[in-house]
């Protein structure tokens, strides 16, 4: 059944000598795209990726657009195929069909039939599984209601609203009750109310044991959710392991607004500010030295200014992108929705 | 190559199976094509002869090109005529409809009355044998093109040749040389056939006109071995007539030519137009050699 | 082969709701119906001039038809990204090529279907009866629907490789040298020269031979049609549409799907 995958290529992984079945694995994974109509020149897309992911793992999959992150998924659901390098899902090579009853994929900003009704979509998909018409019925009932769309169930796709398609798109990635599911970008399109719900999922489904492999540029859904993460920049991988240890790394700094501040004041805070942002009335400071912070704040309480916020921000994440990924690219660190973004993340 | 190995094993299968198909999809495609050309040509059916069978609605669909259309419907009209002429087949049964259809879409393509005509009114296995579809087609393209008289002297010809109807024939070719630019001779035909019907004189100069004019070897070829069979039959008539001389002189019936040469009847050995000698039948009367390739059942 | 009736149902489900196909029935009903008009204005030829027009309206709007729905498939999947959800299921892509095609076809039947219902329907005004006779139009209606066949397979293959406009202008381009084959084959043998002889013989053999499917005239006029032409063309068609199939999964299985 199960072939030692390193046992044709000792050269690679020393250390993982032991036949543990990862749900995904990647060695050496490169892609090459051709660019240019007339003269074709080779883009890499992503350079010699190795990555492991275990079983029961919410894994994220981190990095700026462009970096490589759809492109990494594509190649794991045989979309496009590896100009070198391999993996394994579910201990499976690339291009076994087989694999594919159990894992589910929601490809990013995803569109589907517009003359089908969510009903009937997701009953096409459960056909594909090869679903009982009882079964069928059953499951997807049952995730219309998961997903917040049992009212809508007998509207065409093609009336629905951004949001709504992505929870259609969640549903049939989950008809087959994977065990292994591919989500790219899954919070992009959605409202806050909805960011949260696919985020209750997304732990709900790690509870169930699932593997939830996710790519995101929005670095505090991957704070929120994963185990681990891998941070990709320009096809590389810059860093991977465990989002505890990569948290440590970075240091908290803090956020104080204050409303019509007397130039004074501001003058004697800006040694002990990172920066000092003027909006309108308010003032935006950010200290990073958690030790200046009392200094800071006992002088403004002292000036009878008014205070308005004072945050604590864990931008641990940044920072390691910044450090990491900085030199290139400033990484997107916005709450909101996810922006158009032209290319699609290759 | 490191990625082909693994990955792609699948993918492999789906290639060979795609590519085994694609091949045998040929293999089995060509003696296919072969066998249903080879059934079409036996049964004499040149299926797709006809794209669409009206003219008028052609016309209107072909936006505007119909006069090309027009020649190519004449294409197919010489080659399907070819083609079954050359398969000794004896079902004409789309020549009408493609005539019909070549003329609508070009009511002034003279050469598709003119020919197809003479391809519709000869009997089989030279033609279709339906001279009253010919006569049809003459009239329509007369109505089309009433001032080309060459017409006419069509019209004649199947009146005189194909329906031995002299009176007819002798009233085309007069009012056919009262058309503009008429040859005179027109007016004389009118006249002989009149006077004598189908004489050998009329035909010889009716099928040497349309030797003279055939714009296609198919018609050439078919009015030269008319031509060859009239001038056989008019030999063998004037051989008949020395046979009776020397039958009269000498009181028996020759056996051979030579017999005739050495009474100084003939001044040499007879040759039929294709070279072949002439020979005497049992019946004491002129014959063709075995070996002609004069066809004197053409008359017939 | 569960998966592929599936893909079928869909697609002719999805082309089935289209409206431009509705348009083109209408058409075509409209058409056979002025063939009564046509032929009522006409001596002694009403019937042959309702079946051959009847007829040719069935086979043109089939294959307006054919190279619609058959141009846009793969490529609005692909175009839509819809494609991403359908090749992450346990689909192969040669299941969903074939699945497509069959899905079209279906289409094309029941399409083909409806006209041939109103075209009988239009025959039987005219007439007031039916007689065995009027069946020899199933034998053109049938060689009508292999051509459809055809036709779809074709427009599929330049669907997972072009664009709609230049599938539809490659696969008119194909049914019109398609039709004209033994024309290129005899100006071949004509010219004399072996080359062109080869070269011709090869296009001949090829390029989908659509000629052989027209009997309209001969049912018309009510010869019926050879039994082997029949056992031919049917055998014909499925070779065909495997070799064309064959050769669309080929390359839609290199394709990437970005």
């Amino acid at each position: 059944m199960f072939r030692d995958p390193h046992a044709a290529r000792p050269q690679l992984f020393q250390e993982l000598r032991t036949p543990t079945m990862f749900a995904v694995e990647t060695i050496d994974l490169t892609k090459d795209y051709r660019v240019g109509f007339f003269r074709k020149r080779r883009k890499r897309a992503l350079d010699g990726l190795n990555l492991q992911v275990e079983a029961g793992e919410v894994f994220g999959l981190l990095g700026p657009n462009g970096a490589g992150k759809t492109t990494t998924l594509k190649i794991l659901l045989g979309l496009i195929f590896p100009t070198l390098g391999t993996a394994r899902i579910l201990g499976k090579d690339l291009g076994d069909v087989s694999v594919r009853a159990r894992i589910g994929y929601l490809p990013e900003n995803p569109y589907f039939y517009v003359h089908l009704t969510a009903q009937e979509f997701l009953n096409y998909v459960a056909e594909l599984f090869g679903l009982t018409k009882d079964e069928r019925k059953r499951r997807v009932g049952q995730l219309l209601e998961r997903v917040g769309l049992e009212t809508s169930r007998d509207v065409p796709l093609g009336k629905f609203s951004k949001g709504m398609v992505q929870r259609v798109g969640i549903a049939q990635a989950l008809i087959n009750d994977p065990q292994l599911i591919f989500l790219d970008e899954p919070m992009s399109g959605l409202d806050p109310l909805g960011r949260r719900e696919v985020r209750d999922l997304i732990l709900e489904l790690r509870k169930q044991g699932k593997t939830v492999f996710f790519s995101t540029h929005i670095l505090p859904d991957a704070e929120t959710l994963c185990n681990r993460v891998a941070i990709l920049n320009h096809g590389r991988l810059q860093g991977c392991g465990d989002l505890r240890d990569i948290l440590q790394l970075g240091v908290a700094s803090t956020e104080i607004v204050l409303e019509h501040p007397a130039p004074e004041l501001l003058a004697e805070l800006e040694s002990k500010c990172d920066s000092v942002v003027a909006t309108g009335d308010r003032v935006r400071l950010v200290v990073s030295k958690e030790a200046d912070v009392a200094w800071v704040v006992k002088h403004i309480l002292h000036a009878e200014v008014k205070l308005v916020s004072l945050n604590p921000v864990k931008t641990s994440l940044e920072d390691f992108f910044l450090t990491k990924v900085g030199t290139d690219q400033a990484p997107q660190a916005e709450h909101g929705a996810a922006p158009g973004k032209p290319g699609g993340g290759r | 190559m490191k990625a082909g190995v693994l990955a792609v094993s699948g993918k492999r299968r789906v290639h060979l199976v795609c590519w085994a198909l694609l091949v045998a999809g040929f293999v089995g495609i060509v003696p296919l094509q072969q066998r249903i050309d080879e059934e079409l040509r036996s049964a004499g059916m040149f299926a797709d002869v006809l794209y669409f069978p009206s003219g008028p609605w052609l016309r209107r669909a072909s936006l505007g090109h119909e006069g090309l259309l027009a020649d190519i419907y004449w294409t197919r009209v010489v080659q399907y005529f070819g083609r079954q002429r050359l398969e000794r087949a004896t079902q004409f049964e789309l020549l009408g409809p493609l005539l019909r259809i070549t003329t609508e879409l070009d009511p002034h393509l003279v050469i598709a009355y003119r020919f197809g005509a003479i391809f519709l009114a000869e009997r089989p296995p030279r033609g279709a044998g339906r001279p009253e579809e010919a006569l049809q087609l003459l009239r329509r393209g007369i109505v089309a093109n009433p001032d080309y008289w060459r017409l006419w002297q069509d019209l004649g010809f199947i009146y005189y040749w194909d329906l031995k109807d002299y009176e007819s024939a002798a009233r085309v070719f007069q009012a056919g040389s009262e058309r503009p630019g008429a040859m005179v001779w027109m007016k004389v035909l009118a006249a002989t056939v009149s006077a004598e019907g189908g004489a050998i004189q009329n035909s010889r100069l009716l099928w040497s006109e349309i030797y003279r004019q055939a714009e296609n070897d198919q018609i050439r070829q078919r009015a030269r071995e008319q031509l060859a069979a009239l001038k056989a039959q008019e030999d063998l008539q004037n051989l008949d007539r020395l046979l009776a001389e020397f039958q009269e002189r000498q009181g028996r019936r020759a056996t051979s030519f030579q017999e005739l040469v050495a009474a100084k009847l003939l001044r040499g050995m007879p040759v039929d137009p294709s070279g072949t000698p002439y020979r005497v039948g049992a019946d004491g009367r002129a014959k063709l050699s075995s070996k002609s390739r004069i066809d004197l059942r053409l008359f017939q | 082969m569960r998966r592929v009736g599936s893909i079928a149902l869909h697609t002719f489900k999805e082309s089935v709701r289209d409206k431009v196909l509705y348009n083109l029935i209408v058409f075509a009903l409209l058409l056979i119906g002025a063939a009564i008009l046509f032929g009522s204005i006409s001596v002694g030829v009403e019937r042959i001039i309702l079946v051959n027009l009847g007829l040719s309206s069935i086979a043109l709007f089939g294959l307006l038809m054919a190279i619609f729905i058959g141009i846009g498939l793969v490529w609005k999947e692909i175009e839509r990204r819809t494609i991403f959800v359908m090749l992450s299921k346990p689909v192969r892509r040669a299941e969903f090529i074939v699945g497509k095609f069959l899905g079209l076809f279906l289409t094309l039947t029941v399409n083909t279907a409806i006209m041939t219902v109103g075209f009988y329907a239009a025959l039987f005004y005219q007439q007031r009866n039916l007689g065995t006779d009027d069946l020899l139009a199933l034998q053109a209606i049938y060689f009508i629907l292999l051509q459809l066949g055809l036709v779809v397979a074709v427009a599929l293959f330049f669907s997972c490789i072009s664009t709609p406009i230049l599938s539809a202008v490659f696969t008119l381009c194909l049914f019109v040298i398609g039709n004209f084959l033994s024309d290129i084959r005899w100006f071949g043998q004509e010219t004399g020269s072996a080359a062109m002889e080869t070269l011709t013989a090869v296009i001949y053999y090829l390029l989908p031979n659509f000629g052989d499917f027209n009997v309209i005239t001969r049912v018309a006029h009510g010869l019926p049609v050879p039994s082997y032409l029949l056992i031919g063309n049917t055998l014909y068609a499925v070779l065909y549409v495997t070799i064309v199939l064959s050769a669309a999964i080929l390359i839609f299985e290199e394709r990437e799907f970005r």
